[in-house]
């Protein structure tokens, strides 16, 4: 049997795509009305959820708090139905730690701490179905969900995953795709400054070719900050005429 | 621009896994013919010529494309590729059921897309708005599929209407399915079956015979007798695969008995590695490299592997019953312990054909258009086939396709391919030995000699960089006589400290090939150059190989250079390794580098550089027999060509000089070397070479052998191999070591290529050595330049390039290179073969001494050391009475009424041409002494009938 063929030789994807286009995104600001903050994303079948709280005091021990900068602190967790098999996922596992870890020094690049020294921002994102570019989707709402608690950020933070295969990048990489096993490239970047948050690669790619994907995966995410500025642009109209103004 | 809809595809994998993916449709997708205005601004260019006229089909007058389904392009692939068909449309769903179901036609039918001049067009039809269909329930993928390819074929007819009114272009759906058709037909698509289509096309009527005849229902009726048990389904064979019932493995026919075969089983288990089949109802249909599925038959029906030479000569295809009859005489009692685990084929999991070359075999019957069709490889039954011009056919090499085997027919079914030429013509026997063992042998593309370097070609400032000059060194070649590629070169001086230095200078092939480029992708396909008896098929085009690479003496040439430090105990102090420029002083035979040597009156530096090599070499050679590397020994021979006709006159087997294992011994410390140092660079993607160690019971042969005759031969290690090799010697008979080295190399295994990362186990067996590679040879073979890149790499002379680093890319190009190094070295021996045939008609018949080296149940296999020639003599002939025959298995003997045949026994036999089949010409050996009355011939040949005895030898009668 042959394996599955991830770009025709007429360039299109698995699921009819082309090399550099998007899944489909959807995004809905103020989801929830307890949190200060809070959005839903939709890319393709990706699905994620972010909440924000603060910035407020420092919870639990004081001694954590910076004296110059406000505590960013990121979980991330995934629902138990979020894949195809059904599958318990404790809390604290290394996976959730890691991606925790990575939200958190994302943020903590965009996020204008030092405007709230001594306190503490709470970002919570849990994704409720998976098909690939967990990362990006979670960056992406919560991006929209700081954005709605009004906490002041630099820039946009849009993320966005690249993939590699036979000598074309691929931009935001189904479920399917990742699994295949190529190289894999999740960018975190602020649009209009063009700074990178994060960038993290797993599997080996040759430095000639980083370019290429990075490139991909930096369009890619630009392409992301269009349409999160649209959903921001509505939602705030929407407030505003609610407001009566 | 992406106007997208979202569809939830529901499959069930596996277990109740439920998969969800997006499948977006897309409207810019373009139907690709040049001047349709609505597509006009798809992504790919136009394909289809606006206005294909070159095709007149008497069905359909006006100008068309064709819409093929999956089963015309699975099997009329041959049809589709003739020039005469352009202008198809290939359905992306068409494209996607064939490469699951046949790698080699969807390569094949990627390379006509790809080809500007066949206007093929592949149509994304599953992701196209207007074309996607959704499985109906109740539907089977099959169904859906073809209902896709309808739909999507109605699709173009009405959007070609809307480009223009006037031009009436038209699709036409070609399909072999009649309720495809018939549906198709019901929906207003034009449609018709690909044998209706091409015989419509009147301008080609040659395009007939290479139509595949599929095996009809009509047909299946008439002609009653069904011979073969039926193949089971996939599904139930995956099913018994892994209850343990069926065992998956290569089917394997043999070469010297149609109606056995063996079957290796993959998978690690120790038992059950070779399962036997015999009978032609046990084989069931299977063709030799086939993926098949055997049942294990109960233990008290299995077989030895019987040691008769079969086959398969009758003409007649009714005679089942004479085949039983050849069946029970495999079955002759045997002991117990010769007993072999026995199957029989229950289905085929995969087929592995290819097109074969061979000869027709005209059938008796004047009027008759089925004929059968003999391959020349004799592992591959004979095929039927369905031609006209068969006298045209007759006496020339063809090519020849398989399409299927119905359960009622003796032979497999198949279509007339190609025609090669005359039979027996140098040129057509060298074309079909090429094509047999797949050596890509067409002249050099334009795009690959684009890249050649201009002429004149001269060493520039800026090649100097990361390079060092060593044209002051006095560097010297030694080749055989009329070696045009030189790729190595060696010095030797010493320095001022007392040691040696010694260089080897390998010619610097990755300069001039780069990496990714045409030159290079042609020369990693080839991956070898091959040389035949009068013909080289070179890996790199000429300029390089013979000029631009080759280290001629006295010009500047780049090379690639290894430089030890030793002591003059040959003990490697440094070792270092640089990019150069050399000029060599001297390009030396062996014979005048060894004259060189032995004479006392020369004093030059050349020569003074090549006693110091000299020396070393030995001091090397002692060490590493020491160690345990084998010498081995084949019988091999050269030709003497006539100069005017090409034709042999005659042979001689090669000689071995000091200088031959002086270069050699340089050779392999420098390979080595470089190993070491690749390996160390680059653990998980370095090019080593390996030559396992073979399993104990390859050696049986060699032990048994070595037992007639009193001698002990120990195989545990490859040292206590060697040393007994060594030891076996007989005062009466000196021939007796070689012969024992030839069987020792006969039970050796084959050395592979293999990427580091992907393998523990690196240990070269022969060379005793724990690491090794091939650095050496850049010009001919394509696993040096990868080795030369890699340690140009470690070197920091060049740099990197992504697939050099990547393991999976790397131990792809190491399989493509083992395929073809064993294909090359088959190609070589069945050139040697058919010149010692040439050889042979030309001087008649000869009668030689020969040994014996193996002994079979109707027949010896004898070597004649004179000719390096090995062959087969029977003693079971059609029409004479059979000889009383008694085989033993545990001494190796043979009894032939009361003389009795042991291995390595030295007998007379008479060598001649056998042409009465003009199919396998071949040589036949008869027995002359001892004389057997009855069966061995007499040395006077007046009465022999065969060929033409017109140069009879006076030392027949000596």
């Amino acid at each position: 049997m042959a394996g599955l063929e991830l770009l025709s030789d007429q360039g299109y994807r698995v699921d009819g795509r082309r090399a550099g286009e998007l899944r489909k995104i959807q995004a809905r600001m103020g989801v929830f009305a307890q949190a200060d903050g809070s959005a839903y994303i939709e890319q393709g079948n990706t699905k994620a959820l972010a909440v924000v709280y603060g910035p407020h005091e420092i919870r639990g021990s004081r001694a954590r708090a910076l004296p110059d900068r406000a505590l960013v602190n990121c979980q991330y967790s995934s629902a138990t139905f979020s894949t195809g098999e059904r599958k318990r996922r404790p809390h604290g596992d290394r996976k959730s730690c890691e991606m925790g870890l990575q939200l958190r020094q994302t943020f903590e690049a965009a996020v204008l701490t030092q405007l709230h020294p001594r306190s503490q921002i709470d970002i919570y994102v849990q994704v409720l179905q998976a098909d690939g570019g967990t990362y990006a989707a979670c960056v992406n709402a919560a991006t929209l969900a700081v954005l709605d608690a009004g906490i002041p950020m630099r820039d946009f933070v849009c993320a966005c995953s690249a993939g590699f295969v036979d000598g074309t990048a691929l931009a935001d990489l189904s479920h399917v795709e990742e699994a295949a096993g190529g190289p894999q490239l999740a960018l975190a970047l602020l649009p209009s400054s063009g700074q990178i948050a994060l960038l993290e690669m797993d599997a080996r790619l040759h430095e000639d070719q980083l370019e290429q994907v990075l490139e991909t995966a930096a369009q890619a995410a630009r392409d992301v900050h269009t349409l999160l500025d649209r959903v921001v642009r509505q939602h705030v109209q929407e407030a505003s005429i609610l407001l009566g103004d | 621009m992406l106007k997208s809809r979202t569809f939830l595809k529901k499959t069930r994998a596996g277990g109740v896994m439920k998969i969800v993916r997006e499948h977006y449709l897309r409207d810019d997708i373009g139907c690709g013919a040049s001047g349709c205005a609505a597509c006009g601004s798809a992504h790919e260019g136009p394909v289809l010529e606006p206005q294909p006229l070159d095709r007149v089909s008497s069905l359909c007058p006006q100008p068309h494309y064709l819409l093929p389904d999956t089963n015309v392009l699975l099997h009329q692939i041959d049809v589709l590729e003739d020039p005469a068909i352009r202008n198809v449309i290939v359905l992306q769903t068409v494209l996607q059921e064939v490469r699951n179901r046949s790698a080699p036609v969807y390569k094949r039918i990627r390379d006509a897309t790809n080809n500007q001049e066949k206007h093929f067009y592949t149509f994304t039809n599953e992701h196209h708005r207007e074309t996607y269909v959704e499985q109906l329930q109740g539907e089977t993928s099959n169904d859906r599929n073809d209902r896709a390819i309808r739909v999507a074929a109605k699709w173009y007819n009405e959007h070609l209407k809307k480009m223009s009114a006037e031009n009436q272009l038209r699709v036409i759906f070609i399909t072999n399915d009649r309720k495809n058709k018939e549906k198709a037909i019901e929906e207003g698509i034009p449609a018709f079956t690909c044998e209706e289509y091409v015989k419509s096309l009147t301008a080609n009527p040659e395009l007939i015979d290479r139509l595949a005849c599929l095996s009809e229902e009509g047909n299946e009726i008439d002609s009653g007798k069904i011979i073969f048990s039926e193949h089971l389904p996939l599904s139930k064979l995956q099913q018994g695969i892994k209850s343990g019932a069926y065992l998956q493995g290569t089917f394997r026919a043999s070469r010297e008995n149609y109606l056995e075969a063996t079957v290796w089983v993959h998978g690690d288990t120790e038992d059950n590695k070779e399962i036997i089949l015999q009978g032609l109802k046990n084989l069931n249909r299977a063709i030799h490299e086939d993926i098949v599925a055997v049942e294990l038959l109960p233990k008290n029906q299995w077989v030895a592997p019987s040691s008769v030479v079969l086959l398969d000569e009758g003409q007649n295809e009714d005679d089942m019953e004479k085949e039983e009859e050849r069946e029970c005489t495999l079955k002759t009692a045997v002991s117990e312990k010769m007993l072999k685990p026995t199957g029989r084929v229950v289905g085929i999991i995969r087929r592995n054909w290819r097109p074969y070359c061979g000869m027709l075999s005209k059938s008796d019957i004047k009027e008759s258009r089925r004929h059968l069709f003999t391959p020349a490889d004799k592992r591959i039954p004979r095929i039927r086939i369905e031609t006209r011009q068969a006298s045209t056919l007759e006496g020339q090499r063809i090519i020849v396709a398989i399409d299927g085997w119905p359960r009622n027919s003796r032979y497999p079914n198949g279509h007339f391919v190609k025609n090669l030429g005359e039979v027996g013509d140098k040129e057509t026997e060298t074309e079909v030995l090429l094509l047999e063992h797949d050596v890509p042998h067409q002249p050099f593309s334009q795009a690959v000699l684009s890249l050649l370097p201009k002429m004149p070609w001269s060493i520039t400032e800026k090649d100097m960089k990361n390079r060092e000059d060593l044209r002051h060194l006095c560097v010297c070649s030694v080749d055989p006589p009329g070696c045009t590629d030189i790729d190595d070169a060696l010095h030797c001086r010493e320095l001022e400290n007392g040691n040696l230095e010694v260089g080897v200078h390998i010619a610097d092939v990755s300069y001039f090939i780069r990496p990714g480029n045409a030159l290079d992708q042609e020369s990693a396909r080839r991956g070898t150059t091959v040389y035949l008896c009068e013909k080289r098929i070179d890996m790199v085009p000429e300029l390089l190989s013979s000029n631009l690479c080759s280290l001629r003496s006295n010009v500047d040439r780049l090379a690639f250079s290894c430089i030890w430090e030793m002591n003059h105990n040959a003990e490697i102090l440094k070792t270092r390794f640089t990019k150069s420029v050399i000029n060599s002083k001297a390009s030396l035979t062996y014979a005048e580098a060894q004259m060189r040597i032995d004479s006392s009156t020369m004093n030059d530096s050349i020569t003074t550089s090549l006693r110091g090599l000299n020396k070393l070499a030995k001091i090397l050679k002692k060490g590493r027999i020491e160690n345990g590397a084998l010498t081995l020994s084949s019988p091999e021979v050269r030709f003497h060509m006539d100069s005017e006709t090409h034709d042999p006159i005659d042979l001689q087997t090669k000689e071995l000089r000091e200088t031959n294992s002086m270069v050699e011994e340089f050779m392999l410390l420098a390979n080595i070397s470089v190993a070491k140092k690749i390996h160390e660079e680059f653990s998980e993607h370095a090019l080593l070479r390996k030559h396992p160690a073979p399993p104990p019971s390859n050696y049986e042969i060699l032990v048994k052998a070595a037992k007639s005759k009193n001698l002990e031969i120990k195989t545990d290690t490859a040292k206590a191999l060697a040393d007994s090799l060594d030891q076996a010697d007989s005062l009466t008979f000196p021939y007796l070591n070689t012969l024992l080295r030839i069987l020792a190399t006969r039970c050796m295994m084959q050395a592979v290529y293999f990427c580091s990362g992907m393998d523990t186990d690196f240990h070269h067996y022969g060379l005793a050595s724990p690491i090794y590679t091939h650095f050496t040879s850049p010009i001919r073979r394509y696993a040096d330049i990868i080795v030369h890149r890699l340690l140009a790499v470690a070197v920091g002379a060049d740099c990197t390039y992504p697939e050099l680093t990547e393991k999976h890319k790397l131990a792809e190009l190491c399989k493509n290179l083992n395929f073809r190094h064993k294909m090359a070295q088959y190609a070589q021996r069945a050139s040697v073969a058919f010149h010692t045939q040439l050889f042979f008609k030309s001087k008649g018949i000869v009668s030689e001494e020969a040994y014996i080296l193996f002994v079979r149940k109707n027949a010896l296999v004898v070597l004649i050391p004179k000719y390096g020639l090995e062959g087969t003599v029977f003693f079971e002939e059609k029409d004479k009475p059979k000889p009383r025959l008694t085989y033993d298995d545990e001494i190796p003997s043979l009894k032939i009424e009361d003389t009795v045949f042991h291995i390595f026994d030295k007998v007379k036999v008479k060598i001649m041409l056998d042409s009465s089949n003009l199919q396998h010409q071949k040589i036949r050996m008869s027995l002359v002494e001892p004389q057997i009355p009855g069966i061995s011939v007499p040395t006077d040949t007046s009465n022999m009938d065969i060929s033409e005895p017109e140069t009879k030898k006076k030392k027949l009668q000596k």
